[in-house]
């Protein structure tokens, strides 16, 4: 997973900025005139710049051959090298004075203290979960006074993402302006094929890959006990493949090929360098509005597509009033008290504005805090499995009750309350 | 040691994935021209050489200037031990760095000089992109490359705008790879092979188990019938008729010894798809401008493959095809056993291919018509036209001279757009502004901050001579003067970038004859993160 968070600083200068005469030509009438266009609150300065020089970044990922054809900052000589690092070195040396600071590290595996350091944080994520945990991230270290927000706890997040010929931009400025959960529902739901397709009715080169994917390998293990299928081991995809081949001989279905195999296994996503640097390039250009206060940011969300002629659309994302991130409203759940766990575990997981992975739900009952049920910790899933049959009254929950859920799409928990109602919903 | 084309296909990976083996080559056999080596120019370029080999076989970076200072203050690949060397070499030394299998070159001459000494130098050029050229240079040269059919594509930075526009007099594409095709069932008028296959079913007499995993195309064309029986060989036409077509269809959903509907997902898919499944068979607008062209007339020995196939084509459509395209092939996926399915994929594949044996027939004759070999298009090529047949696009786009000349400007475009004054075609009209200025003050307006307050008349001036010259009742608001004098004509990286990505990618249709390219101009507002295309 690709993930790329870049908080800086914008930095008033010390020590060797680097610099040369001419340096900040292209940039230093912006900051220095104001205009017709500018935002409102701009004073230009005839300060000398230094850019932007303090730049974190976070990535959790190391090089690999197949990134070489659009990250142009890692050459054949890095593969096997954390993402981060390179990328660090590579800029580190290129731009004079600037001083990017590599974490070879998930973005959950850092805290509030280091995400509050930052002036603005930008996000190239490649999965919608990690998009809302940063979201949350940035949420959770909101300050309200009295119900007000402060807005000095503010700091904007800039998401771009890319799918092929297609991507998006947007300015996110927590507890202000739409944030990734209030528009959950523009993301397209990842495609799945039904269990029975791929077991028993398979039609497309495709099923027959996840068949071989799904099925065969946990049976068969073909490398070992224990042993998962890696998509970026060339061994393993052969296998698959001729497994996938085999399966789709049986039924006379034609199109499987290697290339097709490691495409379904690894869920590979086309790419191309030119949508990343359109995407990149709006991003950066929002840090500069928003670093230098020189133009209102985009509001708040850009849409490119460049599949016939070149084709932008840009509109701003509204918040949605009861968002179970940004809107601080807590949640209601509506259950008939007969109603059983799985249907609520089910609720958090399939409804479209919560799209939960894998929920963990707690009370308190008793006093006690209580694990109603979890799945992510083997020996706690098998002990909390048998409340999933067991109904809302069973277990003792009461009208009213609040419930917190835990799941890897937030870093905090979100509370819910519970309304058991004569009929269920 | 790896096998190399294993490695390569590794490398490519996710690009052969979007335009195929077909376009590689194409790219392979790539050689990009681009003019002045700004932090736009080799944005794009970067963009063009990283998928690399294959990828464009070769560039070549024509600069006359000097590294300045400036340069390397907003060019990622210059960098300060470059000042006061040719930019063309000390560019292409670090974009050439970014993948060894491209071959880098570089002239360290103005294109002006070229343009008097040797223009024909640029007709060895796939593609040629010109990067913040004055105007006069870009008329130049776009009459030169307009006169040897070499696409030109003019790029620029200035301030916060961004700005393309595309010259090639006819680039046709096969593969257009829309984002919403319909499909082609043929459920209006099916052929015989798939009225056969339809009628082998009979679903009243089928068990649940294939009654519920029988194709939804089946069921549609069954229930279709049945209506057609009832309503004098009609389609259902609109909302009411097709509500009561669904309505039929509803009808035929299995109940159990209850009386309840089973869960026949089929049915549910027959349904959902009664819109688009009815549409009727027919040739777009755009493919019969293919077929009614001048080149589709006039077959000679010189005519491009793409012609002589689109004539093919419309030869097969006017005979065979009995006014109908060349069956497609493809089905969409949908609930029903492999077998059901395969069967039927197989109906339509099987066409497909008959009909393609068929336009290879036309291709043949029109081949041997004008006296070369039947072998000079290939049947992999003939397959592929004949599945994009409905998806054809030919862009035309004008030359420099047509936008440029009072006779044949389009003035109704123009004048359309700035109903909003703030509309992007402002930002068009202040660069043509700026040009203008260039030539009388040979610099651009508010370089220095001492200059801003002044230039800002001055530019004015430019406008209302432009607007006067070609006749324009327009509005030209003085902020936007104002902006353009703020500017400087300063290129920010954020906005040259967002250039190089755009570019870099029509660059890619135009070699690859793949995805449509834009026509002609385009305009990108940073401030407002907006954009649009004009026809110039």
């Amino acid at each position: 997973m690709a993930e790329l968070a870049e908080p800086m600083v914008v930095d008033g200068g010390s020590g060797d900025r680097g610099t040369w005469q001419g340096r900040w030509d292209h940039v230093k009438k912006f900051l220095e005139r104001a205009g017709p266009f500018t935002h409102p609150d701009f004073e230009p300065s005839t300060e000398a710049l230094s850019g932007f020089r303090h730049i974190h970044v976070v990535d959790m990922d190391v090089i690999d051959v197949s990134n070489l054809n659009r990250q142009f900052l890692f050459r054949p000589k890095d593969v096997g090298r954390p993402k981060a690092d390179v990328a660090a070195d590579f800029v580190n040396s290129r731009v004079p004075g600037c001083h990017v600071v590599p974490h070879f590290k998930k973005i959950q595996d850092l805290d509030e203290t280091f995400y509050r350091q930052f002036h603005i944080v930008v996000c190239g994520l490649d999965s919608v979960i990690a998009r809302r945990w940063m979201n949350g991230m940035l949420l959770s270290l909101l300050i309200y006074e009295d119900g007000i927000l402060d807005p000095s706890s503010i700091i904007p997040l800039i998401d771009g993402g890319t799918e092929g010929f297609k991507g998006n931009a947007r300015v996110i400025l927590p507890g202000m302006t739409a944030c990734i959960d209030c528009t959950l529902e523009l993301y397209p739901p990842q495609i799945n094929f039904p269990m029975c397709t791929i077991a028993s009715m398979p039609r497309l080169p495709e099923h027959c890959v996840e068949y071989v994917r799904m099925l065969l390998w946990p049976k068969e293990k073909p490398f070992g006990d224990g042993v998962a299928l890696d998509g970026d081991d060339p061994e393993h995809i052969q296998w698959v493949y001729q497994k996938s081949l085999e399966r789709a001989s049986e039924f006379n279905i034609t199109g499987v090929t290697y290339r097709l195999t490691q495409g379904v296994v690894k869920r590979i996503i086309p790419a191309v360098a030119s949508t990343n640097a359109v995407i990149a390039a709006a991003c950066a250009t929002e840090v500069f509005k928003i670093a230098s206060s020189a133009y209102l940011p985009l509001n708040n969300y850009l849409v490119f597509n460049d599949v016939d002629g070149l084709y932008t659309y840009t509109f701003e994302a509204e918040r949605k009033e009861n968002c179970p991130a940004c809107s601080q409203i807590p949640q209601d759940l509506h259950f008939s008290p007969s109603a059983k766990l799985q249907e609520v575990l089910d609720y958090l997981k399939e409804s479209a504005s919560l799209q939960m992975k894998s929920p963990a739900i707690t009370t308190t009952l008793d006093g006690k805090n209580k694990t109603l049920y979890l799945q992510t910790v083997a020996s706690i899933e098998e002990r909390t499995r048998p409340n999933l049959s067991k109904t809302l009254k069973e277990l003792g929950l009461s009208d009213g009750q609040e419930l917190a859920v835990a799941d890897v799409t937030t870093p905090q928990t979100v509370l819910f309350k519970l309304n058991l109602t004569s009929q269920g919903s | 040691m790896a096998d190399p084309k294993t490695v390569k296909e590794q490398k490519y990976d996710r690009q052969l994935r979007l335009w195929g083996d077909h376009g590689q080559d194409a790219l392979e056999n790539a050689h990009v021209c681009l003019i002045n080596a700004s932090a736009t120019g080799t944005e794009i370029l970067k963009n063009l050489v990283l998928p690399g080999n294959p990828g464009i076989g070769a560039f070549t970076i024509i600069d006359g200037h000097k590294v300045s200072g400036e340069d390397v203050g907003n060019n990622f690949f210059l960098s300060n031990n470059n000042i006061g060397k040719n930019r063309a070499q000390a560019a292409t030394e670090l974009l050439q760095e970014l993948n060894s299998d491209v071959s880098g070159n570089f002239v360290e001459e103005s294109p002006d000089k070229l343009l008097d000494n040797d223009p024909e130098f640029f007709h060895r050029f796939s593609l040629v992109i010109g990067v913040q050229l004055p105007e006069s240079t870009c008329l130049r040269l776009g009459a030169v490359l307009w006169s040897v059919g070499v696409p030109f594509l003019v790029c620029r930075a200035y301030g916060l705008i961004g700005y393309m526009r595309l010259v090639v007099k006819e680039h046709t594409v096969i593969e257009s790879h829309p984002d919403n095709a319909l499909e082609d069932l043929r459920l209006d008028q099916p052929f015989p092979e798939l009225k056969n296959h339809i009628d082998s079913y009979d679903l009243d007499s089928m068990e649940k188990k294939d009654h519920s995993h029988t194709p939804w195309i089946i069921i549609v064309a069954k229930y279709l019938a049945k209506w057609h029986s009832e309503h004098n060989y009609q389609l259902p036409k609109n909302y009411k008729e097709k509500e009561a077509f669904r309505e039929l269809i509803r009808q035929g959903i299995l109940r159990n010894e209850n009386g309840a509907l089973e869960d026949e997902e089929n049915f549910d898919e027959a349904i959902k798809n009664v819109n688009t499944a009815l549409n009727p068979t027919k040739i777009s607008s755009t493919v019969e401008d293919v077929f009614n062209g001048e080149q589709c007339e006039n077959i000679t020995s010189q005519t491009p493959a793409f012609w002589v196939m689109a004539r093919a084509v419309r030869e097969f459509v006017r005979n065979e095809g009995r006014g109908n395209l060349p069956v497609r092939g493809t089905i969409p996926d949908m609930i029903a056993d492999s077998e059901k399915f395969i069967k039927l994929q197989n109906v339509y594949r099987e066409k497909a291919m008959q009909d393609a044996s068929v336009v290879s027939k036309h291709v043949e004759a029109l081949l041997q018509s004008v006296g070369k070999p039947p072998e000079s298009i290939s049947e992999q090529d003939i397959k592929l036209f004949c599945k994009n047949a409905a998806f054809l696009r030919v862009v035309r786009c004008r030359s420099l001279a047509e936008e440029y000349s009072v006779e044949s400007f389009n003035k109704d475009e123009i004048t359309s757009c700035m109903d909003s004054p703030d509309s992007e075609m402002v930002l068009y009209l202040m660069l043509r502004s700026v040009d203008r200025f260039y030539q009388q003050h040979s610099r651009y307006p508010g370089v220095y901050n001492y200059q801003v307050e002044e230039d800002i008349s001055k530019l004015k001036l430019c406008v209302n001579s432009l607007l006067q010259e070609y006749g324009l009742t327009v509005n030209v608001k003085d902020d936007y003067i104002h902006e353009f004098c703020r500017y400087g004509a300063a290129e920010p990286h954020t906005v040259a970038a967002f250039l190089g990505g755009s570019a870099a990618q029509e660059a890619i249709k135009i070699i690859t004859h793949q995805f449509v390219p834009f026509n002609n101009a385009f305009i990108y507002n940073a401030m407002s993160q907006t954009s649009t295309t004009f026809q110039l």
